[in-house]
């Protein structure tokens, strides 16, 4: 599944080279038939991030203060860990972190 | 919209850089020099381009995460102030903070969604601020009960300071004329500190006042890392128990 990954407000920091745009592939997990932001937190967290996760990730979810969103939408709306994912889906995270 | 930028340094008006500043005290309480400094820079940059209002971009996350720190730290002069949308009526440049109702994710998203420039670096001497606590506990509330940071704030509107507490009066500092609820400004008695070499002048809390206190510096009786995240505030307060 071919997934545009979006990083900002500082989080691109995190990633190799510091690289905002990320054009991904990403398979559901064993067991699962559909891959869900869940499971795209963990893929990230494995391959993308290279310093700091705890930034970004803080038990199963995103770090509080850190906005997600599926196609523009706010993945509140759209089930949030659980919503599932499709093929050319752009997610985008960014952080709300930073001084003032 | 064309509107021009001012820009003010604390080497040009203190003639210390906060890389300085950091040199000379380490990474505890650096803060509070530069919240100090900043409000004080603020104020004299809006005096030189003669404006007549100043509106900053606080947030309702801000002042939640201010009424916190108030709250956790017994700041009763601050506390009843951090609320008020507009303060320094009475001065010669009142204050307005216009997004004090608006949540940060939503300021975020707007940006987003406009594609509007902003920088997003975090300062690399604020790690161990306090604020930061104060954020991340707001922000895990957020979380659970989105409401919580409008609550929070209206708590803080609604909290009413018994009349036998004692208050500081605003006053004005002799040395340099800003206002101060001591006889001298706090940004004095920390440039003080800094050119005679005595790092901690302006920072801390004397137990008692009198209790061998050694001069103007000691004898402000507050805690340093108080005094600054609330750069919102003009007044400095004061505390006695």
């Amino acid at each position: 599944m071919h997934l545009t990954l979006e990083f900002g407000g500082g989080l691109e920091l995190l990633l190799e080279k510091s690289t905002k745009v990320h054009k991904v592939d990403v398979q559901p997990r064993d067991g699962e038939d559909k891959a869900t932001m869940k499971g795209l937190l963990s893929w990230v967290k494995s391959n993308l991030v290279k310093e700091r996760p705890e930034m970004f990730i803080k038990d199963d979810s995103v770090r509080p203060g850190v906005l997600v969103l599926i196609n523009d939408c706010d993945w509140e709306l759209c089930g949030g860990l659980d919503a599932e994912l499709e093929d050319k889906d752009v997610v985008v995270f960014i952080s709300t972190l930073h001084g003032g | 919209y064309g509107l021009p930028l001012k820009i003010v340094s604390y080497k040009d008006l203190y003639d210390w850089t906060m890389d300085d500043i950091v040199k000379a005290i380490g990474l505890k309480n650096n803060c509070t020099f530069c919240g100090v400094f900043r409000r004080q820079a603020l104020d004299r940059g809006a005096a030189l381009l003669k404006v007549d209002k100043i509106v900053t971009g606080h947030n309702a996350d801000d002042i939640a995460e201010t009424v916190l720190l108030n709250i956790l730290r017994g700041d009763i002069a601050r506390l009843s102030r951090c609320t008020f949308i507009t303060t320094g009526e009475d001065g010669p440049i009142p204050r307005c903070k216009p997004f004090k109702y608006t949540y940060e994710k939503e300021i975020v998203m707007y940006a987003y969604f406009k594609k509007l420039d902003y920088f997003s670096t975090e300062c690399i001497y604020s790690p161990n601020a306090y604020r930061g606590f104060a954020r991340e506990f707001i922000k895990d509330l957020e979380r659970m009960r989105p409401r919580a940071i409008l609550d929070i704030i209206t708590s803080g509107e609604n909290f009413r300071i018994s009349t036998t507490t004692r208050m500081p009066e605003q006053g004005t500092c002799e040395r340099c004329g800003y206002i101060s609820s001591q006889k001298l400004c706090k940004a004095c008695v920390l440039l003080d500190g800094l050119n005679r070499g005595l790092p901690k002048l302006g920072i801390g809390r004397t137990a008692k006042v009198g209790a061998g206190a050694d001069g103007s510096g000691e004898q402000q009786g507050k805690r340093a890392e108080r005094r600054n995240r609330s750069s919102l505030q003009g007044k400095h307060g004061n505390l006695d128990f």
